[in-house]
Formats: C-alpha cells, structure tokens, sequence
C-alpha cells in the first residue's frame, strides 16, 4: 500500500485520533477528583485567609470545619436551603436562567452584568454567636473580572479582613491587591456611616489620617487608578442594596438568625 | 551525520531557538515576569517538545505527506492537555499563575519546528535528544529573562525578597516596566547581542 494513497491517510489519521483521545480522556477522567479537590481546598483556604484565620502548618479541611456555609437568597435577604451546600457553585447559578438575576444598567457597578440570585456565605460561629461574616464578592478591574473575600466581623459593620483570590489585573500595579501590606488596612474599616451610608471606599492616593473618613478609606494603588476604582465599586455593589444589603439588614435586626 | 552530543547541546547556545531562530518569543514575552512559573513552564515544554519529536519520528514512516502537519499538530495538543492536567492535579497554585500559557505551548513554533525540520528525517533516539536539547535552549533564554525580570520588578527570586521594595518599607524602587511583557524584548535583543558577539557565525550576512 502506497504511503500516500487514501486508505492510508484515512487509516493513519483513524489509529492517531483514537489513541490520542484515549489518552487524553485517560488524563482528564484520572486526575479529574484530584483537580477538583485542590479546586476546593483552594477556595476554602482564600475564605480562611479572608477572615484571618488561616494556619499553614495545618490542614485547610481541620480548619475549615469552624465554619459554617449557608446560601442566601439575596433579594429576599434570607437564608434559603433550596440548594445542596456542597455543590452550589454560584459561577454556575449565575449562567443558568432560573437561578441568574440581570442586573440594571444603573446599578451594575461593579460591571458584571448577570449574577446569581443565591450567593454561598460563611459563618464563622462561636457558639450560636456569630464572630465573621464571610461574603463572596466579585467585580471588573482594569482588564479582568476580580473574584474575592470579604469578612465582617460580628457588628456586620466592620471589615475584618479582605482578599482576592482571582484576579488577572496587572503583576507589580493593579497585581498590587495582593500585596499583604495593601491587605492589611483592611481590618477595621467600616463599611456604614451612622446613618447607613455606605462610605467604604479606596481613595486615588494616600488616606488622610486626621480626617474624619479615614475609618472609611482605603490607601490607593500607585499606577493602578482603574483597578482601585474598581475595588470600590465592587464594594459598592455588593455591600448595596441590590447586593447583600437586604440580608446584612435583616442579620442586623435578628430577623434571620444564623 | 549529527553526534548524539552534538544534537543535544547545540540548541543551548550554538542554534538557541529564541536567540538564532527567534522562535518561541510569544510565550518568552508572557511568562517570564517570575522565576517560578519559568521553571514550570521551560519543564513542560521540554517535555512536550522531547516526546513530541519522539512520537513523530517513530511513525515518520507512516505519515502520509498530505497529512502530515495535522498528525504532528495532533501528537502535540494531545502531549500539552496531558501536561495541563497534570499540572492542575499536581501544581495547582502554579498552574494558575501559567493559565492559559501552558495551553499555548501547542502554538509554540519551537515544538512544531522541531517535529517538521528534524524528527521528521531522523532516528527517534536522536529526535528526544533534539527535543531536550531545543527545550533547554528555550529554557536558559527564558530563565535569564525571568532572573532580570523578577529581580529588577519585584525585587525577588523565587519569591524570596532580594532587593527590600519601597513600598514594602525598602530602600529599592522597582522598575515597572520589568513587570510588563515589553520588557522581555530588551532583555532579549540584548541577549542575542552578546550571543551575537560571542559566537560571530550567528551574524546574519547583509544581502
């Protein structure tokens, strides 16, 4: 038989095409639990970092265990138990139309468009008392969608620590969110005014220490404007009244318990 | 007839496939703003190049010629996804940082290069030792582009802070453009200069 003839590209290109999708559907059924594993430990770990409470020398599911996972529906502001918490992936929920809510124009500040109506939240308990408050957050930088922590602490007012775990904004500038001395103004902001304004914000420049709003500000990032700007209005929305507003209201008043 | 020695060290500074053939620069350009993930990386294109030529010279008397590109491709972008997953499994946290870039070593001019130009006329053990030959080449150029860049930009190697930034209390002011990809092109043209002027037969004639 001819090397070139037709039989022959048929068949080379028939063996070829099987055994490399044996091999490839080999890797991805093989390793597939262990991604999956690293995926979530992952996770679990950035909700541990976010609260302050992560511990290298330990494993990140012994940790995790203190912590209790809810979904809440965010328009009615209340714990919902309509989805199975293991496998909630609001990601998912936000590109399926039963579960996905399209934000106004308007009030799309942090410019994601479409989000999930349930969010996982993350209850750190002593007791039947809550410590932190865990928030999943998420937002457009300079050029990616920014995915990250926020912990309250048990006046529902006070950041007790936040990070990003996702992000693709520039190494060195926008990159700079993860800068640990950046992080570390976080704790003990406060998010509301007296009045239940939401003030949080990241300023363009340094944050004036005598001013009255420094407990509400944020030192800038040199070089990354848009990203900073894109950190409050993330902030902004989510902590909102089309965000986690109406829940945090009713845990405030006792209306929903954890 | 090429020695076994030959095949497996000329890529490195004789036929570097960055600084002779000016292959491979895209990913050389993306990657390189850390140490770290230039390891990852430079290993897992060795190991995709160093199979890949294996794999195509073993059937290189198979090989239909109408066909013979797409086989190649094909062996390639099975090698790479085999490579990704492995590194998701295994690597997590570096994986991340590489994103798609490990996907992209299937467009990287080295490998296909080196299937079409050598495995494709000589004998497997030969082709895996052009492979890992090729591979280190692209490595060393990457490694040396990483070492300046993440020195220069962050003031760290492998993480490990060498020059204490001002903005963490320092006394070095980074230079921000080392973090950006443009960078790389500096590094490089000055790399190919002092190759250049090392080994003059580099030296493209004037037409």
């Amino acid at each position: 038989m001819s090397r070139d003839s037709k039989t022959k590209v048929l068949t080379v290109a028939l063996v070829l095409c099987v055994i490399c999708s044996i091999l490839v559907s080999a890797a991805a059924v093989l390793l597939h639990s262990r991604q999956e594993a690293n995926k979530l430990e992952e996770k679990r770990k950035n909700i541990l970092l976010a609260a302050g409470i992560y511990d290298a020398t330990l494993p990140v599911e012994a940790q995790f265990s203190q912590i209790k996972t809810r979904i809440v529906d965010l328009q009615s502001g209340d714990f919902t138990d309509e989805f199975d918490v293991a496998s909630f992936d609001s990601r998912k929920a936000a590109r399926d139309a039963a579960t996905s809510y399209r934000i106004p124009a308007q009030r799309d500040l942090a410019s994601i468009k479409i989000r999930s109506r349930y969010k996982d939240v993350y209850l750190l308990m002593e007791g039947d008392a809550l410590q932190q408050l865990i928030l999943p957050v998420h937002g457009k930088g300079l050029w990616s969608t920014m995915y990250g922590f926020i912990a309250l602490g048990a006046d529902l007012n006070t950041v007790s620590g936040f990070a990003f775990y996702e992000h693709g904004e520039t190494p060195g500038l926008g990159g700079e969110i993860d800068n640990p001395a950046w992080k570390q103004q976080w704790p003990g902001k406060k998010i509301y005014d007296a009045a239940g304004k939401l003030r949080i914000e990241v300023l363009k420049g340094s944050v004036d220490p005598a001013s009255a709003d420094a407990i509400y500000q944020v030192d800038g990032l040199a070089g990354a404007t848009l990203t900073a700007r894109g950190v409050s209005h993330l902030l902004a929305y989510w902590l909102g009244e089309d965000g986690y507003g109406p829940f945090l209201d009713q845990l405030k008043q006792g209306e929903v318990t954890p | 007839m090429n020695s076994a020695k030959q095949v497996l060290l000329d890529p490195i500074f004789n036929k570097n496939p960055i600084g002779l053939q000016i292959l491979g620069i895209c990913s050389a350009l993306a990657v390189t703003s850390k140490l770290e993930t230039v390891l990852v990386m430079s290993l897992a294109v060795i190991f995709v190049v160093a199979f890949s030529n294996l794999f195509v010279s073993l059937i290189r008397q198979q090989v239909p010629g109408s066909i013979r590109i797409i086989v190649e491709m094909t062996i390639i972008a099975t090698l790479v996804i085999i490579v990704d997953q492995f590194l998701k499994a295994y690597a997590f946290s570096v994986s991340k940082q590489l994103s798609v870039f490990v996907g992209l070593i299937i467009t990287n001019c080295i490998v296909l290069g080196r299937a079409e130009a050598f495995a494709m006329k000589n004998a497997p053990g030969l082709s895996f030792l052009d492979g890992i030959g090729n591979g280190l080449g692209y490595s060393i150029v990457l490694i040396i582009v990483a070492f300046f860049r993440e020195l220069l930009g962050a003031g760290k190697l492998l993480g490990f802070t060498l020059l204490p930034t001002t903005s963490s209390g320092g006394w070095y002011l980074p230079n921000g453009l080392m973090l950006l990809p443009p960078s790389a092109f500096f590094i490089i043209g000055l790399l190919i200069w002092a190759l250049r002027s090392w080994k003059t037969d580099q030296v493209e004639k004037d037409n």
